[in-house]
């Protein structure tokens, strides 16, 4: 039971970081309909930012995660207006094809900077685990957890709350009728690249110090991400969210009970069941799929 | 004219281990057949019926590992075990056509970027199966009576044929009812399924033909390298066949073999000249460039300069 539950609020840990790479690829792919493959990237570039502030900048841990979040959403925000404006009206194929070639010639680019060898990430926190009852947490794992609810919830009021997100929801349910009313089509779209881009960047600016930066760990984080969206369906924040906790659950227990080797499997598994039984999500009311 | 050209390339293909001498330049040569299948494989599915398979090297992977399990334990000659790939092959194609049913676009590339995930994850962790991330060294070469595959020369000659019949059954399936039916799916589907096409049976056939072909490639790499491992499975095996396919011209009979032999080629050109990683870079944004300047493809817009 003890390991249970040690398994549980491990898995709570990963799934908050799973929940905010979901919520910007959920975003993306609702709103602006593109299978955003190199969502991974931007997980990749908050980890290796992170490093970078710290190893090269000297700043201190809190401020190089934030800065993390910045360089991702500007990244975004350029990769948006360069890559994807122009071939706005292009099928879902084309601009799909367009971001597989990002992705591969970003996560090479970033092999040659960084070299292949794991960098760790330094953190200020201390290693012995808060032990709580039956469980343990370590520090940096609870400071992770709670950024990242945080971050969601600054999310949700972003896209509940304020004009920006008004028009983003209006966009995500009617591009057409939202640009007649004065919604800038362009600058939403930009807007939510950069956004999704920035929690992507916090994911791994978060992760990065407890597991290691390397080129290629924006791969699974793509993947994760995508079974994310759709367990949680297109465009949905909530869904995005209970998606993220419960693929880190179902890993954590996948993990400790079945196998090890078979943890990233996971994810695929749910990709597949998904798409079979219920393909508009678990929570969706409506069917929305295209 | 066009005549000419295709005799003196027919024989300078069947002449090809004459002349040319190195064993390396004949090893890219023969890797250009097995890709020139896997792209044409590919290419039934994304350029006829419009679906991308991003899962394609777990078909490969699938028809290498059954190719080389049954001639490492079984002891099959490779003439049973070359079938049976296909076969098995064709069998996840099955599978994962019948999700295509259910699934379009965007959803039907995760579900098969997740079955090429699971089956991978699988090859590293079955030991007693696969050997795990060791793999299977000491494949056989094929044999014949009187004639064994195991030089470059011969292997050659096994590859070419296999692509050209590969080629001829392409040819045969996009000029007949079946392959009308992919392009009437892929350009409208409703129109498509209200002229009596069957969304659900042509696009398993689409499937599983193209995983069997895929299959037929692995097995032919497996009884050519003689080892095979997980990375069979890597995923940029996959991304190679679709560069190949989109630069050589989707939905064209002659596009992917252009694609195959180009991007075959071009790396092996580029090694003396650039590390690994820079070739890479250079192939993600080779894949940008061709969207926004060559969408079509060289095959179609070459063929539209003569026009």
């Amino acid at each position: 039971m003890d390991a249970f539950l040690q398994h549980l609020v491990n898995g709570l840990v990963l799934g908050g970081t799973y929940a905010l790479l979901g919520i910007g690829l959920t975003l993306i792919f609702g709103l602006m309909n593109l299978v955003n493959f190199a969502h991974g990237e931007f997980y990749t570039l908050g980890a290796y930012a992170t490093f970078a502030a710290l190893a090269l900048g000297g700043t201190n841990f809190f401020l190089a995660v934030a800065a993390a979040i910045v360089v991702g959403a500007a990244a975004g925000a350029l990769c948006e207006r360069v890559l994807l404006r122009p071939l706005r009206d292009e099928s879902i194929d084309t601009t799909m094809l367009v971001m597989i070639g990002r992705w591969i010639a970003l996560q090479n680019g970033e092999l040659l900077v960084w070299g292949g060898v794991a960098k760790s990430i330094p953190h200020p926190f201390p290693t012995a685990p808060l032990v709580l009852g039956p469980v343990g947490i370590a520090p940096l794992r609870l400071f992770v957890v709670l950024t990242a609810l945080g971050l969601i919830g600054l999310s949700w009021l972003l896209i509940q709350k304020t004009r920006l997100g008004t028009a983003m929801r209006a966009t995500f349910q009617d591009r057409e009728t939202a640009a007649l009313m004065g919604v800038r089509i362009g600058r939403i779209h930009t807007a939510t690249f950069a956004f999704g881009s920035a929690l992507a960047a916090a994911a791994g600016a978060l992760l990065g110090p407890i597991f290691l930066a390397y080129p290629s760990m924006g791969d699974l984080a793509s993947l994760k991400a995508f079974s994310v969206v759709i367990l949680g369906g297109l465009g949905n924040l909530a869904g995005a969210t209970l998606g993220g906790v419960i693929l880190g659950i179902a890993e954590e227990l996948g993990a400790g009970y079945v196998s090890s080797g078979y943890r990233d499997a996971v994810g695929f598994v749910i990709i597949i069941l998904v798409l079979l039984l219920r393909p508009s999500g678990l929570f969706a009311r409506s069917e929305r799929i295209g | 004219m066009r005549r000419l050209a295709a005799a003196l390339g027919a024989a300078a293909m069947l002449t090809l281990p004459l002349w040319l001498a190195s064993p390396y330049h004949l090893h890219v040569v023969i890797m250009a057949g097995i890709f020139t299948i896997l792209a044409l494989s590919l290419n039934l599915l994304l350029g006829y019926t419009g679906q991308l398979s991003l899962g394609h090297a777990g078909f490969f992977g699938i028809g290498a590992y059954t190719s080389a399990l049954l001639a490492l334990h079984w002891e099959w000659p490779f003439w049973l075990a070359l079938p049976s790939a296909a076969l098995t092959a064709g069998l996840a194609g099955y599978g994962i056509g019948r999700l295509a049913l259910k699934v379009r676009g965007a959803y039907f590339v995760l579900v098969t970027i997740s079955f090429a995930g699971v089956i991978s994850l699988i090859s590293i962790n079955w030991m007693e199966l696969t050997n795990g991330p060791l793999g299977l060294p000491g494949v056989p070469a094929p044999e014949l009576p009187g004639l064994s595959f195991r030089t470059k020369g011969a292997y050659y000659y096994l590859v070419l044929a296999a692509a050209g019949l590969s080629y001829l059954v392409c040819h045969r399936v996009v000029r007949s009812r079946l392959g009308r039916a992919f392009v009437a799916l892929r350009e409208n589907e409703p129109l498509a399924e209200s002229v009596g096409v069957d969304p659900t049976r042509t696009l398993v056939a689409a499937a599983v033909l193209s995983a069997a072909m895929a299959g037929v490639a692995g097995s032919l790499y497996a009884h050519y390298t003689r080892f095979v491992s997980p990375e069979v499975f890597l995923f940029s095996y996959t991304v190679t066949m679709v560069i190949m396919v989109v630069a050589g011209g989707k939905g064209t009979l002659l596009g992917p073999v252009v694609g195959a032999i180009l991007f075959t080629a071009l790396p092996e050109a580029l090694r003396e000249a650039m590390a690994w990683q820079w070739q890479m870079v250079a192939y993600g944004l080779l894949l940008v460039a061709l969207v926004f300047f060559l969408p079509r493809g060289i095959v179609p817009t070459v063929a539209s300069w003569r026009r």
